[in-house]
């Protein structure tokens, strides 16, 4: 069935393949898709792209002809219908070589000649495992199609042809061409092109949650140049044709054109297409012309179901299964020969029958029956039950509590169902490091702007408090967070209380609805918005000089920066504040919509002068600068700014009166006030911050701070009054997120966006609104993003770059311009440079922000390029990438910021525990080497004592040469360590004492080190060193190192990510984990498991990983020795039959043993053992390495169970046999003791192999003890003719009525068990073995918790009573030493 | 099922198109339910010398005590058992062993004399024993129709095919058909007491009472009423190696045509090759007089049977029975050996226990 499914997967990739090619890709796969898709031959043989008119537009004819081919929008996702299930399901089924196997041997016992049972009874095993999956999948099937039938039956309003109006419809009648109609909250029912929206300016936002995960909005663009803008869309005249690609999956890829009747093409991409299953948000009314429907949506072609790996431990239980093979033709070849030279022996018997065939054909006939007899010994039904147990295992691993996230409401997400034990066997981990060992939210920590630190001190405090606040106060955020999802659902409720109508009819339930939005926003909130992110304490220095122009009292102080400076700080400040596309939402307010874009006073227009001067368009300006002469005019400035914001408060016609206003004629006695309210302000934001325990009072002092400029306020920004500090800010990085924040901080503040402008707050300056001109995304190419604005103050067009140093610094060119000014450029590049490596020093992001003023000749140039580039159907992506590329040119470096990027919690605790299992933990991170090695401080990757090798080659020789010296030198270093720690290796080799190497690998040398030659190298030194660090590494480069490591040294390995850099990494090692974080899903998607924090891996991988593998390592092995013990019973009954293949068993009772008497104990054996307890697995990491090197289940385990259920099968059979020997015993009445003492010892044996036992186990051994004495007992009650030969009526009655049927089984079943039970006694008091060491340790740290549970909550206590306390990191709970 | 249920929704992998309609409003927080979180109350039966020892000594105990009791048992019970094969020239059967033939009409008739050592008290079991008599056979075992031997007239008429090739002769079917019955123990066993005195008085045997209760009235019976069993087994054969047809078997007819006791005694297979059947049972007559006296016997045997072409042999068996069946020391043996050995392996792990245990707890303290 893997198979199939993987087939099935395979092609669809095929199908939606379409790789980089776009239209001219070459033809080569064609076939593939048209005999996949016979449907759509009509339009596969017209090329890659498809029509599209309206359904009900003037061209019906085109419609009818084109359309047929294309899918409706109905969903199966079923593989059977109730009609054909049967033949479908055993038709699958028998791909399997087990049923084949099982098949085979059914058939077998239809030939007379080697005929062994009844003919129905060898069908009994292939018939219950048929039935077990056929039940499984139908029940699988019947979940899916209620499934669709939900979806299916969902319901849209679509434009009907003869009403003239939109009828709600089912969304399986949605068909391509249809015009729907959708409302806020709306779910979108197929994909469709976006033609008309309820939004002025054409936007349509979507939220692509159900589809990828990431809960920001996406904004979407109704098809430019259409006619009908603004007002009602008419559909049944739409008279255009959409010529469109082909279905695929690309869900960030759409291309086509748009043809008018006038020949007019108009080009469409991604952004002008709604996809299926994604959101309508913000957005009263929007209309599209469905272009996908059904499976062709890009949603659908993208759900790839189920993961199918193979574990390791399955393909070396293959290698035994191929020995029981051996064993099996052995015993049958020996049954043979045997049955060939006895009856050679025999001369006329009595009890002959058909004795005229030759001893050879009777041998060769024998050797087929003791097949079929002997079935058992291949354990086919044991790929059954791995099954059941994986899932079994699966559940609980599903359930556990340990890996559930309370912030994000998610439990782990096991996408692969069976590889649940390699888990167990993890040596290499690789781990990204943004998002996954650290929390991915950023936090705006420092900055250095015009060569100026500003070590924002307040602001590092503050972090530390939060984090030692962190951990204690999980409950506040909770209701923090509740708080605040509370007023935004109101909010919500008011923006789209027009579209509750059609949430009505989608779900019955509104109250659902509610709290299902509210979770959402909740969950979108709490993304990139966290207070802690949000509040940012502004450096006084900054602030200072920010506000110079405001404050003409302090220009006699020291520290007075000069205009260049201040233009540079203003500059920062609006790039932060708009080089980004962050969404702006408030509460209160839908959030595409700007603020009411108010029109800039008319005083302003003097401010722009002003700013105009000391501005510094041309460089070569710079010398007539001189702080003299500019002195004057900020305080004329920040004068009339005063003035405005002063007379604006009492009265708006002022404002008119202040344009007359001299510079000169300041207004002293207001002066005080603003400064008071930029100064109280400031502190006030940051202020809070110790106190927010509570959400109440805090709104309490917010409000109370908040009204001495509520008057102003409220005249000049009406809807700010009570909104600001509650602006929502959706950013698809968290940088950006921080970065806005920080912004705000210093009351730059971004309160609007609409695509053609943006509304700023500035300090000082107030609402102005930003003309937008173009915004080059962010991509990973290029490092950077840009954005192109008209410059509210100058007017001029300006570019605005934010991006990774490395990229920046490279671009920010010196201009051409006096050399006063290079040298000053070179000075502040040098400065910043050193910033840059003091912050990666420390561990933080860096970003570098820079400007360019552009002349309007040459954006206009560029802008003619820019907008071919765009509207290109070919190649569109690789032209606008250059097009940006020649923008970004001959950048103005304006300053860096530093955002640290927290640890997530209990980092460092699980690496040192991952290390202390065995596992080399390798990380793998795009970021700077300085960065990477302070977070593998932070995270005790690196431990002081530890040597670090770095290697940073230039050349390919160099690298080659380096790697040598490097080896030589950890190998000197490796001998002369291996003394000493040799004896504290075993138990201490992470504790410290022992240094130990850290490979430290940038992307060019790793480039060199992954090529052929130099591959050895590397692989030898970096298997010596303790980690390995790869820096500004690429994602090629990560799946590399990780396939390198897995194929070269055999190891199983376990990559963990976060976004998608990490999928290929992903899906290149044996266990490939997600972690959800910030950063969508797409490594969600492509992982085996998913989960929310780093930490979660210790619990994964040594307690569940651990489980799972000696589990089902144990199961294994437990189910060998069952089938071996119990199939060479019938083979010693051949010794003394004549090897005849007869049976002293009835043969139901013989298929039914394996298949229902003992089947359930070994599932709840690999279900629910624990060989050791989850503490003490997670106490004593170095338990894992058991595990790891495969030390339960290696070959000698497998002969030593096989020798132990040969000793067992004698004794079961020999005992019996000798005591009943030369009486007058039957054959029936000689088995059943054989096999009743059989099931004593297969039951026993797994209590004595069990590590625990629960209830569980104690019912389930009793049920199947049980069921085989009801069975038997029954049957030979009630059996009076049936099951010829071996009828068993009276048989089971008699015996059990007489004594030595209990004395035999008594003595059989110690004796068989003896040996078992001597060595595991005698092995577990000689080797102290953990089992032992782990009760004592569990006492151990039950001390500890109690102890620390005592400390925690003293702690807690004394916080609670004084807050102050809560700043001392001393107070936090100590993490006692686990183990010592 | 819990779980494989829990795989189908994760499997379907939809890519949840339900959105605000969804039902997923509940907290997805997994229940802290001792068995869901693994936690359930459990035995940790750890192995150690120190646990183990105890059971070893107690097993010892019981297995002991239990194995002498049986060997005393095994022993208390009498047990003769002579071969009459005729193999040897000496023996008396060996005429009647050499010319054999299924269809002679003319029983060749010997008697062994032989002597007990010692008197059977209570009743005293006479069996027929055969060695290397593979009854066990696959095709052998497989050869009957337990649907004809029910009564059922339709396979009475056309017995399965699986007694073939017994299953027809002469195109009339055979009943009982199949090589079990075909091959059915022939042989006439009659014991005689040599009175001190010169007489010889033959013992009384009992012919029912040696068939399970189940066989006799429940599994096994003749085809219409049983009243008139010539009438019933009209149109049928008797088995190619039968002397008589299966209604002649008994004059009582309680004990005839299928559920004549020797008939269904021969029926049970035996499981292995060297067997002994019930033939006969004699009863205690009272309390006060042995059943067999000490003294010289004579058996005569109506030689029929043959297994000298397969080298097979035929005994007669008298003996006693106790609550654990016939006389078998081995039960005794094992059970005394295994109780020795448990309680040596017990010493053995008190040593270990003494060597390696209390190393283990000083370790413990000293943690």
């Amino acid at each position: 069935m893997e198979r199939l499914h993987w087939v099935r997967h395979r092609c669809r990739t095929l199908l939606a393949g379409n790789p980089e090619g776009g239209w001219h890709s070459a033809p080569d796969d064609l076939p593939n898709k048209s005999f996949l898709d016979a449907h759509c031959s009509l339009h596969r043989v017209r090329g890659k792209r498809r029509s599209v008119f309206a359904r009900h537009g003037p061209h019906r004819q085109e419609y009818d002809t084109f359309s047929k081919s294309y899918k409706g929008n109905a969903i199966r996702t079923t593989k059977y219908r109730l009609l054909t299930f049967i033949p479908m399901n055993l038709f699958q089924q028998f791909h399997r070589a087990a049923n084949l196997y099982f098949l085979f041997l059914a058939l077998l016992n239809w030939v007379p000649a080697v005929e062994a049972f009844q003919k129905e009874i060898t069908m009994i095993p292939l018939l219950v495992v048929l039935a077990v999956i056929a039940i499984k999948d139908a029940l699988e099937d019947y979940r899916r199609y209620l499934f669709d039938r939900k979806v299916n039956n969902n319901v849209a309003r679509v434009f009907c042809g003869k009403q003239k109006a939109y009828n709600d419809q089912c969304w399986k009648d949605v068909r391509v061409g249809d015009f729907v109609r959708l409302s806020c909250n709306e779910i979108i029912p197929a994909d469709m092109l976006l033609l008309y929206s309820s939004d002025p300016r054409g936007v349509c936002y979507i939220e692509t949650a159900n589809l990828d995960g990431e809960t920001n909005l996406k904004q979407r663009q109704v098809v430019s140049d259409l006619p009908l803008q603004g007002e009602e869309f008419t559909p049944e005249s739409f008279p255009s044709r959409i010529e469109c690609e082909n279905p695929n999956n690309d869900l960030s890829r759409f291309r086509g054109y748009m043809e008018h009747p006038s020949g007019v093409r108009v080009g469409l991409h991604n952004s002008n297409l709604l996809l299926r299953s994604c959101t309508i948000r913000n957005t009263e009314t929007v209309v599209g012309i469905v272009v996908y429907a059904g499976h062709e949506t890009k949603a659908m072609m993208n759900n790839s179901g189920p993961r199918y790996k193979r574990s390791q431990l399955e393909k070396r239980l293959n290698t035994d299964i191929l020995w029981c093979v051996v064993l099996l033709i052995i015993m049958c070849l020996t049954s043979a020969v045997g049955h060939g030279l006895w009856l050679k022996n025999l001369k006329d018997p009595v009890f002959g029958v058909n004795t005229d065939t030759s001893p050879a054909l009777a041998g060769f006939y024998v050797f087929w029956t003791m097949i079929i007899v002997l079935q058992v010994l291949i354990p086919i039904s044991l790929y059954v039950s791995i099954e059941i147990v994986k899932l079994g295992q699966i559940y609980f691993i599903h359930n556990d509590l340990d890996l559930y996230n309370e912030q994000l409401d998610s439990r782990i997400q096991c996408r692969a169902l069976n590889i649940t034990e390699d888990l167990g066997q993890i040596q290499y981990l690789f781990s990204d490091k943004t998002g996954t060992l650290t929390e991915n939210k950023m936090v705006f920590c420092r900055c250095s702007i015009y060569g100026v630190e500003y070590p924002h001190v307040e602001n590092a405090r503050r972090l530390e408090v939060y984090e030692a606040e962190k951990n204690k106060a999980a409950d506040h955020s909770v209701t923090l967070r509740s708080g605040c999802s509370a007023k935004s659902r109101s909010c919500r409720s008011l923006s789209c209380n027009r579209s509750s109508v059609s949430l009505h009819t989608l779900t019955a339930d509104s109250e659902e609805e509610d709290e299902q939005l509210s979770n959402q926003i909740q969950a979108r909130t709490s993304a990139f918005c966290s207070r802690m992110a949000k509040e940012v304490v502004p450096d006084p220095e900054l602030v200072r000089k920010l506000n110079w122009f405001s404050s003409p009292l302090k220009e006699a102080s020291s520290g007075t920066p000069s205009s260049l400076e201040l233009a540079y700080i203003t500059d920062f400040f609006l790039a932060l504040t708009i080089c980004n596309s962050v969404v702006v939402s408030s509460p209160s307010q839908p959030r595409h919509v700007v603020p009411e874009a108010r029109t800039p006073l008319k005083s302003l227009e003097e401010i722009k002068l002003m700013f105009q001067r000391f501005s510094f368009p041309p460089f070569s300006a710079l010398s007539t600068f001189s702080p003299p002469q500019i002195r004057g005019s900020p305080r004329n400035f920040t004068s009339r700014l005063f003035t405005r914001g002063k007379t604006g408060s009492f009265s708006p016609t002022a404002n008119n009166a202040t344009d007359g206003s001299e510079p000169g004629r300041d207004n002293d006695m207001d002066t005080p006030k603003l400064r008071c309210i930029l100064d109280f302000s400031a502190p006030g934001e940051g202020g809070n911050v110790a106190q927010v325990e509570d959400d109440i009072k805090k709104d309490d002092i917010k409000d109370a701070k908040t009204s001495p400029d509520g008057p102003r306020q409220e005249v000049e920004v009406d809807s700010d009054s009570d909104v600001d500090d509650e602006l929502l800010y959706e950013a698809e990085s968290p940088d950006e997120a921080a970065l806005v924040h920080a912004a705000r901080a210093y009351r730059c503040t971004l309160r609007g966006r609409s695509p053609e402008s943006l509304l700023v707050d500035l300090p000082g300056i107030g609402s102005l609104a930003v003309q937008l001109l173009h915004i080059l995304p962010f991509d990973s190419n290029r490092k950077r993003m840009s954005v192109v604005v008209r410059h509210p103050l100058t007017g001029q067009v300006v570019v605005y770059t934010k991006g990774a140093d490395s990229v920046i610094m490279d671009l920010a060119e010196t201009s051409k311009g006096a050399e006063q000014a290079q040298e000053f450029h070179s000075h502040i590049k040098d400065q910043s440079q050193k910033h840059l490596d003091s912050y990666a020093r420390e561990g933080l992001r860096t970003l570098c922000i820079a400007k360019k003023a552009l002349e309007e000749e040459e954006y206009e140039a560029w802008l003619k390029r820019h907008l071919l580039a765009e509207s290109s159907i070919e190649n569109r992506e690789e032209l606008l990438l250059d097009s940006a590329q020649r923008l970004e040119t001959n950048l103005t470096l304006l300053g860096t910021t530093g955002i640290v990027d927290r640890l997530q919690e209990d980092v460092p605790e699980t690496i040192e525990a991952l290390q202390r299992a065995g596992i080399k933990v390798w990380v793998l991170t795009g970021d700077k080497q300085e960065t990477a090695i302070n977070i593998a401080y932070a995270c005790k990757l690196l431990r002081p004592n530890d040597r670090l090798l770095t290697a940073n080659c230039g050349s390919k020789d160099a690298c080659a040469a380096f790697l040598k010296e490097l080896k030589l030198e950890v190998q000197c270093g490796q001998d002369g360590l291996t003394e000493a720690p040799a004896a504290g290796a075993h138990g201490e080799s992470s504790s410290g004492s022992v240094s130990s190497f850290i490979l430290v690998i940038d992307g060019q040398t790793l480039d060199w080190a992954l090529q052929e030659e130099l591959k050895r190298d590397f692989l030898e030194l970096s298997s010596r060193c303790k980690a390995v660090l790869c820096c500004r590494s690429t994602p090629l480069q990560k799946s590399e190192v990780v396939r390198l490591i897995r194929d070269q040294l055999g190891v199983m390995t376990l990559a963990v990510g976060d976004g998608a850099n990490d999928v290929s990494m992903i899906q290149m090692a044996d266990v490939g984990i997600g972690i959800s974080g910030q950063e969508g899903m797409q490594a969600v998607m492509s992982s085996d498991f998913a989960i929310s924090r780093f930490k979660h891996l210790s619990k994964l991988l040594l307690v569940h990983g651990h489980w799972c593998y000696s589990r089902l390592a144990n199961m294994i092995l437990y189910f060998f020795y069952k089938n071996v013990m119990y199939v060479n019973l019938l083979f010693w009954y051949q010794f003394v039959c004549g090897f005849s293949g007869s049976v002293m068993t009835n043969s139901w009772v013989l298929i039914l043993f394996n298949l229902i008497f003992t089947s359930v104990p070994p599932l709840i054996y690999g279900i629910l053992d624990q060989d050791m307890p989850a503490e003490t697995l997670k106490g004593v990491p170095e338990l894992y390495q058991a595990a790891q090197t495969s030390k339960i289940y290696v070959p000698h385990m497998f002969w030593i169970t096989v020798l132990d259920a040969f000793y067992q099968s004698l004794v079961c059979f020999f005992i019996p046999y000798f005591a009943l020997t030369g009486s007058d015993v039957g054959i029936l009445s000689f088995g059943s003791p054989i096999n009743a003492s059989a099931l004593f010892i297969i039951l026993l044996h797994q209590v004595l192999e069990s590590h625990t036992l629960t209830w569980i186990h104690g019912l389930v051994l009793l049920l199947s003890g049980g069921s085989y004495f009801g069975f038997v007992l029954l049957f030979s009650v009630s059996c009076v003719t049936c099951s010829p030969p071996t009828n068993p009526l009276g048989v089971e009655t008699l015996q059990m009525s007489q004594p030595l049927f209990y004395i035999i089984c008594a003595v059989t079943t110690f004796t068989a068990l003896l040996p078992r039970m001597l060595f595991r006694a005698v092995y577990s008091t000689v080797h102290r073995t953990a089992a032992l060491k782990s009760s004592h340790v569990e006492k151990v740290e039950s001390e500890n918790y109690r102890k620390r549970m005592q400390r925690w909550n003293l702690s807690h206590y004394r916080v609670n009573r004084l807050p102050v306390c809560a700043d001392n990191p001393g107070l936090e709970p100590s993490t006692a030493s686990v183990v010592s | 099922m819990m779980a494989s249920s829990y795989s189908a929704k994760d499997e379907d992998g939809h890519i949840t198109v339900t959105g605000p309609g969804g039902a997923a409003l509940r907290s997805k927080k997994p229940e802290n339910t001792a068995f869901k979180q693994q936690r359930l109350p459990a035995w940790q039966p750890i192995l150690t010398a120190g646990t183990v020892l105890p059971a070893f000594f107690i097993i010892g105990l019981i297995f002991i005590p239990i194995g002498i009791g049986l060997f005393v048992t095994s022993n208390n019970i009498r047990e003769f058992e002579i071969d009459y094969t005729g193999v040897d020239e000496s023996s008396p059967c060996f005429n009647c062993s050499q010319n054999f033939s299924w269809n002679s009409t003319q029983p060749c008739t010997c008697s062994i004399p032989f002597s007990l050592e010692q008197s059977y008290e209570n009743n005293v079991f006479m069996y027929y024993g055969l060695s290397n008599f593979y009854q066990n056979h696959r095709r052998y075992v497989k050869s009957r129709d337990d649907s004809q031997l029910n009564g059922h007239l339709g396979s009475l008429k056309q017995p399965s095919k699986e007694c073939e090739p017994y299953a027809k002769h002469e195109n009339k079917p055979i009943a009982p058909c199949g090589a079990i019955a075909n091959s059915m123990f022939n042989d006439t066993l009659e014991l005689f007491y040599n009175d001190p005195n010169g007489t010889k008085v033959l013992i009384p045997l009992r012919a029912t009472g040696i068939a399970w209760w189940t066989d006799k009235h429940v599994k096994f019976g003749n085809p219409g009423d049983g009243l008139n069993l010539t009438a019933e087994f009209q149109g049928t054969t008797k088995p190619v190696n039968w002397r008589k047809p299966v209604y002649e078997l008994d004059s009582d007819p309680l004990n005839n045509g299928f559920i004549n006791e020797d008939f269904i005694v021969w029926m049970r297979t035996a499981a292995l090759p060297t067997f002994r059947k019930l033939y006969r049972i004699i009863s205690r007559k009272d309390n006060m007089v042995p059943t067999l006296l000490r003294g010289n016997y004579t058996l005569e045997v109506v030689y029929n049977y043959p297994v000298r072409s397969f080298e097979g042999r035929k005994r007669m068996i008298l003996s006693t029975i106790s609550w654990m069946g016939g006389k078998n020391p081995f039960l005794g043996i094992a059970y005394i050996t295994v109780g020795s050995v448990c309680f040596f392996l017990g010493v053995v792990l008190l040593i270990i226990h003494h060597k390696y245990g209390n190393r283990n707890n000083s370790a413990d303290i000293s943690n």
